[in-house]
């Protein structure tokens, strides 16, 4: 069937970039992958149980378009108790297919052709085009490495048009692992407010922050109104492949997605809503366990990379180093492929995620320290072989 | 106890080979701290010693059994228990003894190259300790997990696809 039968929308749509990585490294054997975005861990056993029990309790109808009740409760809890953001289970807070699914459908839900949505580059691959899915067109803003990869109000203030609709943020960040403070929210929060903007903010690496507790942009004055909060439970309880997500906001905003997504998607699967219950009910303490342990590779990382010469700041949460490359001379691509096919190691060119992601590249690091440990030695390998012969031409 | 020093006995006590040079990088300490912390954990008895964890069922030709055995004795004034823990753990075939709470009093692990080898020490040497009253053998069919590790399952079981966003 010829191209000529799809939508123009969906062909002018660029295949993410992580695709050809993904295509060269599945080909090769002895790979170290440090190229995957989600953790290490296998689910919690009780998490899991308790989803089992569900299903032999014979839960496997759908639930209520909105989620479980008891999970929304749950979740309102969690959220009060953990940022001091306050939601009403019956009319604020949403269950989805993961965060991908919450952040499409909010899209969706606020997005008039034409408008402008701001993503914050190096970000996340699905933002731009989820945007234009929803008929929006996304405004990129660059953070850059000299200011750890976080985005300043003047940026954001830059890049605003009358056209400007939202703005989509991450933190902790994926790819940069940056973390944005409670003055920084703050400062942010204010130009937001100055243009009548809303925020999407996405916050599902906020368990995941190693120096200090993070903050909630929702949880500045005057930003509830305005700020959707998107989570989930793929990478705080290491749950990617139960596809659990939720989002909380203003009633108007969470009416018009729980439409659309009663619509396009009924809810959320059952059985991942029976163990979302139990992770939140009693799971701190693997949480915490996961979180000592992603702290510690996350030291180990940072000073191996730095010790090599591939310069990396300490981020302060999420999982990924975002180290820069430069030093030898390759373009973010070269360096990936080139390091793949040399040493075996696979990791994310920092393009993908935006034009301001060259000249770095994204190490993951949930991954046992035993493979960080002879990826690090890899690298540096490679590192010291290609400084050598490939040094910049002054 | 620091928190460093409890972060580093559980990297130890999962991995007792674990380098201090991954350590260092790991607690973020330099590598002459962690071995001064090691010795002070080790001259404070907070670490005992560094053993393998071995599946002897994958050894070839290895052979040897395994028994958990429920004992019952008369503690001694003045010394309880202690005194006939220590006749019993000084044996060099018993692995392990607890003072359990419950329906008998001491747990002893005991292994051997055989059941006989296992039955003989049971009958000849431990139930004809002066203060023991009675004794139960379990022999141990197959284990499944020990200290926090499984058997069966090797670590390089990485179910994740190999790049994603």
């Amino acid at each position: 069937m010829s191209e000529s039968y799809l939508a123009n929308h969906v062909k002018e749509l660029q295949p993410s970039g992580i695709r050809k990585f993904f295509d060269l490294a599945s080909q090769m054997e002895n790979v170290i992958s440090l190229g995957v975005g989600e953790p290490d861990f296998v689910t919690p056993w009780n998490v899991i149980e308790a989803s089992y029990h569900s299903l032999e309790q014979g839960y496997t109808a759908y639930t209520a378009n909105a989620g479980l009740i008891e999970l929304r409760e749950e979740i309102g809890k969690y959220l009060r108790e953990t940022f001091s953001i306050s939601y009403n289970p019956e009319d604020q807070i949403l269950v989805t297919v993961g965060a991908s699914q919450a952040i499409d459908l909010a899209l969706r839900a606020i997005v008039n052709a034409g408008d402008e949505v701001i993503v914050v580059e190096p970000c996340f691959v699905s933002y731009s085009p989820t945007i234009s899915l929803a008929g929006g067109v996304s405004v990129s803003v660059s953070a850059t490495a000299d200011n750890e990869f976080k985005v300043t109000p003047e940026q954001i203030e830059a890049a605003i048009t009358p056209r400007t609709k939202a703005i989509v943020l991450c933190s902790p960040n994926n790819p940069t692992g940056s973390v944005l403070s409670k003055e920084e929210l703050y400062e942010i929060a204010q130009v937001v407010q100055k243009h009548d903007l809303i925020v999407l903010s996405d916050e599902i690496y906020a368990e995941l922050a190693y120096d200090e507790a993070v903050s909630s942009i929702a949880s500045v004055d005057g930003m509830e109104e305005r700020t959707i909060v998107i989570s989930g439970f793929s990478k705080s309880f290491a749950m990617t492949g139960w596809r659990l997500g939720y989002a909380v906001g203003p009633v108007a905003i969470m009416q018009a997605m729980t439409k659309i997504h009663q619509y396009t998607m009924m809810c959320a699967p059952t059985m991942a809503q029976h163990g979302a219950l139990e992770a939140l009910r009693h799971g701190n303490e693997s949480v915490r366990e996961m979180k000592t342990s992603y702290r510690q590779r996350r030291n180990f990382v940072v000073k191996a990379l730095n010790e090599m010469g591939l310069s990396c700041h300490l981020p302060g949460g999420a999982f990924y180093v975002f180290p820069s490359i430069k030093e030898t001379g390759y373009s973010s691509e070269e360096f990936a492929q080139r390091l793949l096919e040399e040493e075996r190691v696979a990791v994310v060119p920092g393009q993908v995620f935006g034009e301001s992601g060259e000249g770095y590249i994204r190490c993951s690091y949930a991954t046992s320290i035993k493979q960080l440990d002879e990826a690090m030695k890899r690298m540096n390998r490679f590192v010291k072989r290609n400084s050598e012969t490939n040094e910049p031409t002054v | 106890m620091e928190q460093k020093e409890i972060e580093l006995l559980k990297l130890l006590e999962k991995n007792g080979r674990m380098d201090n040079d991954t350590i260092s990088k790991m607690l973020d300490v330099s590598s002459a701290e962690v071995d001064e912390m090691i010795k002070k954990l080790e001259k404070e008895h907070a670490i005992l010693g560094y053993s393998t964890l071995v599946d002897w069922s994958n050894v070839y030709e290895y052979e040897g059994v395994a028994a958990l055995i429920d004992v019952k004795v008369t503690p001694v004034r003045g010394v309880g228990f202690d005194k006939i823990a220590s006749r019993i753990y000084r044996f060099p075939e018993v692995k392990a003894v607890y003072l359990m709470s419950g329906a008998y009093d001491l747990s002893v692990s005991v292994e051997g190259k055989t059941m006989m080898e296992v039955s003989r020490f049971v009958s000849d040497k431990l139930s004809t300790l002066d203060t023991v009253l009675s004794t139960t053998t379990h022999f141990i069919l197959k284990k499944y997990k020990h200290d926090g590790i499984i058997f069966d399952e090797g670590d390089d079981d990485d179910k994740r696809i190999m790049v994603t966003p």
